[in-house]
């Protein structure tokens, strides 16, 4: 025991030394997820809280332009800038260009006249369903470049489509308003009120959306319960730098054979420098957690609520850190040169993180990814953390997400254990 | 009769590289207490045999026994009888020379009380009291050698192997080394040396062996061989019964 205990001391000793590996583990981390956590608060914000500045072109002089520039604004989405309908188009492509706005729409000169064109037919064609009399119909008329909206390259396609959406909705509004206002005014003679209008458009229908999860709880999940589990798996596994470099350099240095010569099996330095590495990744979990708890509310961004079941936590965090320690220690007993090892063990935990999803969502990969990602250890480990973090979940119900996570270090550990008697270093 | 402090008995090695064996049917014997030296031209099998006798290196035909234990029959418990100063600097160099000598020592077998003692008695013996608490990194070459000796010679071995222990310090280190390692045969502990240092040599060993492509073509008293071979120098005797100078070339 003793032997053991002068071992995580020294390897403690070693690893206090080396800052540069202290950075990665602990400042690369706490780095990455502040960042990663800030973007995607913004992305959210962007689109839900903040308005996005549009600059409006009203070429149309109709009542109708006029109605759907204010079905825009009731969105709640943009912030309006309406400029002369003599501006043209280059003049407000280069203000876009000058990243001074990120879009323009253009309402064409004959948007009020083609949609109340549009509406004219539409009622006719139904008044006659209705076996009403309807006025004759007319010529179908394009639809086409009623509005053109010019964006920023730089905008996301995921925002892009949510902003198209929204102008889609305020475009069918008045489309529908214009049709029932034919349509009442064909069958009544006379216009309809304003009133009865607003009664039978604007029935103020909402969507309900509620999170399903294991508490009941309708807590909604924001940008840190998504990002800060899944970088502190990133984390955990990137000691690989430090643990799987420091195997090779004690395995190449001079020391190593004095180890081999010493009355000691050379098991003792491993169990050790799992032991030590564990530690190293509850603190780097304990850091990252704390950081999102205490740090990102004082930063603007949202944060972290953990999870009720402590204990649960706590033992998939150590579960995580054992697999990512016998990771590293595997790349570490099979790697010949400190390169092998920095740089297989590097690009491999990124790879393993793609496809674990801790960078695309895993319902957004396609079927062989899926199948792929049940091999990444982090894919387990972010299951069983999100069934913490999102689901409300308890220790039993991630246990599910455990056992693979355990059978992958099992076979870490024993693929080691071939290793290290091949290479006849125990 | 005192037990031998190495018995190597009809030992066959090679490398897998190698189509015929490097040592076939060899075979020596070091006495306890002996300062031997085991010389030879490079590339002559001297830090092999060094190997093999520690461990390093692993053999099938043939035995070799450290005061009588055969190391193929033992674990590691039987490297507690010995120590090794390889030729590199073998310690974490980013810790201290304290802190290098508590691991090693437990590593060795050693409880802590006996670290921190002969810890203590080994910085003062060998000059290295001021410098304990400094990271091995910032120290000198000569300091490096000495903390590669103290840590070799923690557990108080039976027999020390040494590869060429003063190679690349001053005058004053070698001297010091030399002298320490003197002092620990008076008290009976057995050298196994090698090094290209004749003078060196001569200085410290009282039995020799010279050794070329894995054959003993001399085994004695260093003081008998050369009268025999009437030479003055280990230097002339070498050249005389291999051939070879140091480098291994032919003279």
């Amino acid at each position: 025991m003793f032997k053991l205990w002068a071992t995580i001391v020294k390897d403690i000793r070693v690893l206090k030394r080396d800052r540069v590996g202290l950075a990665m583990m602990f400042g690369m981390p706490v780095l990455l997820v502040l960042i990663v956590t800030s973007i995607q608060n913004n992305t959210f914000q962007l689109i839900n809280k903040t308005k996005i500045p549009i600059l409006i072109c009203n070429r149309d002089t109709g009542k109708i332009s006029a109605e759907f520039i204010q079905a825009v604004d009731k969105t709640d989405m943009f912030k309006l800038e309406l400029v002369s309908k003599d501006q043209g188009e280059k003049q407000i492509t280069d203000r876009m260009r000058n990243k001074d706005m990120l879009l323009s729409l253009i309402i064409a000169a004959d948007f009020s006249a083609k949609i109340d064109t549009n509406a004219v037919r539409v009622t006719g064609k139904a008044l006659t369903a209705f076996g009403l009399e309807g006025d004759t119909l007319g010529p179908k008329t394009g639809n086409e470049g009623l509005v053109t909206l010019y964006y920023q390259p730089i905008l996301q396609e995921s925002i892009r489509q949510t902003i198209q959406g929204a102008l889609y909705g305020a475009l069918q509004l008045v489309a529908s308003k214009q049709v029932l206002r034919k349509l009442y005014f064909s069958i009544n003679e006379k216009p309809l009120s304003t009133k009865l209008e607003n009664e039978l458009l604007d029935n103020n229908m909402t969507i309900k959306d509620i999170p399903v999860s294991l508490d009941k709880s309708m807590k909604r999940p924001n940008a840190s319960q998504h990002n800060v589990p899944a970088w502190t798996i990133f984390a955990m596994f990137f000691v690989v730098i430090s643990l799987g470099g420091s195997i090779v350099r004690e395995k190449l240095s001079g020391s190593f054979i004095r180890l081999k010569t010493l009355p000691t099996n050379y098991f003792i330095s491993l169990l050790s420098k799992q032991l030590t590495y564990l530690l190293v990744t509850m603190l780097q979990a304990a850091l990252i957690f704390a950081i999102g708890v205490w740090v990102f509310p004082s930063i603007g961004l949202p944060p972290l609520n953990l999870p009720a079941d402590m204990l649960g936590l706590v033992f998939v965090t150590l579960i995580c850190g054992w697999c990512a320690v016998s990771y590293a220690i595997c790349i570490g007993v099979f790697a010949r040169t400190q390169e092998q090892a920095n740089g297989f063990g590097a690009v491999s935990i990124v790879i393993l993180a793609a496809i674990g999803g801790l960078m695309v969502p895993s319902f957004a990969m396609p079927d062989t990814f899926r199948t792929a990602m049940k091999f990444s250890p982090l894919h387990w480990c972010l299951e069983a953390y999100y069934g913490l973090f999102l689901d409300g979940g308890k220790m039993k119900d991630v246990l599910v997400n455990v056992i693979p996570l355990f059978a992958i270090t099992l076979f870490l550990q024993g693929l080691t254990f071939l290793g290290l008697k091949t290479k006849k270093l125990i | 009769m005192d037990p031998l402090a190495v018995n190597i008995q009809h030992l066959s090695f090679g490398y897998p590289d190698q189509p015929s064996p490097f040592f076939a049917d060899f075979n020596l014997e070091i006495a306890k207490g002996e300062r031997f030296g085991l010389f030879g031209p490079n590339g002559s099998g001297k830090t092999t045999l060094i190997n093999l006798m520690t461990g390093l290196l692993s053999f099938k035909d043939g035995s070799i026994k450290l005061l009588e234990n055969e190391i193929k029959k033992h674990d590691r418990s039987i490297n507690k009888f010995f120590g090794v100063i390889p030729q590199d600097l073998s310690f974490y160099q980013e810790l201290s020379p304290k802190e290098n000598l508590e691991f090693f020592g437990a590593w060795s077998g050693m409880q802590k009380q006996q670290i921190k003692t002969r810890s203590t008695e080994l910085f003062e013996i060998l000059g290295l009291a001021d410098v304990r608490n400094k990271t091995v990194q910032k120290l000198s070459g000569g300091m490096k050698r000495r903390v590669n000796l103290a840590i070799a010679v923690m557990h108080d071995p039976e027999i020390l192997f040494l590869d060429e222990p003063t190679v690349g310090v001053d005058v004053q280190t070698r001297l010091a080394i030399i002298d320490y390692l003197k002092e620990l045969n008076k008290k009976g502990t057995t050298l196994i040396y090698t090094s290209h240092q004749l003078s060196e040599a001569e200085a410290l060993c009282s039995k020799i062996a010279l050794i070329d492509e894995g054959k003993i073509i001399a085994h004695d008293d260093l003081e008998v061989l050369l009268v025999e071979h009437g030479q003055d120098g280990l230097e002339g005797l070498f050249m005389n019964l291999t051939g070879k100078n140091e480098g291994g070339n032919n003279v």
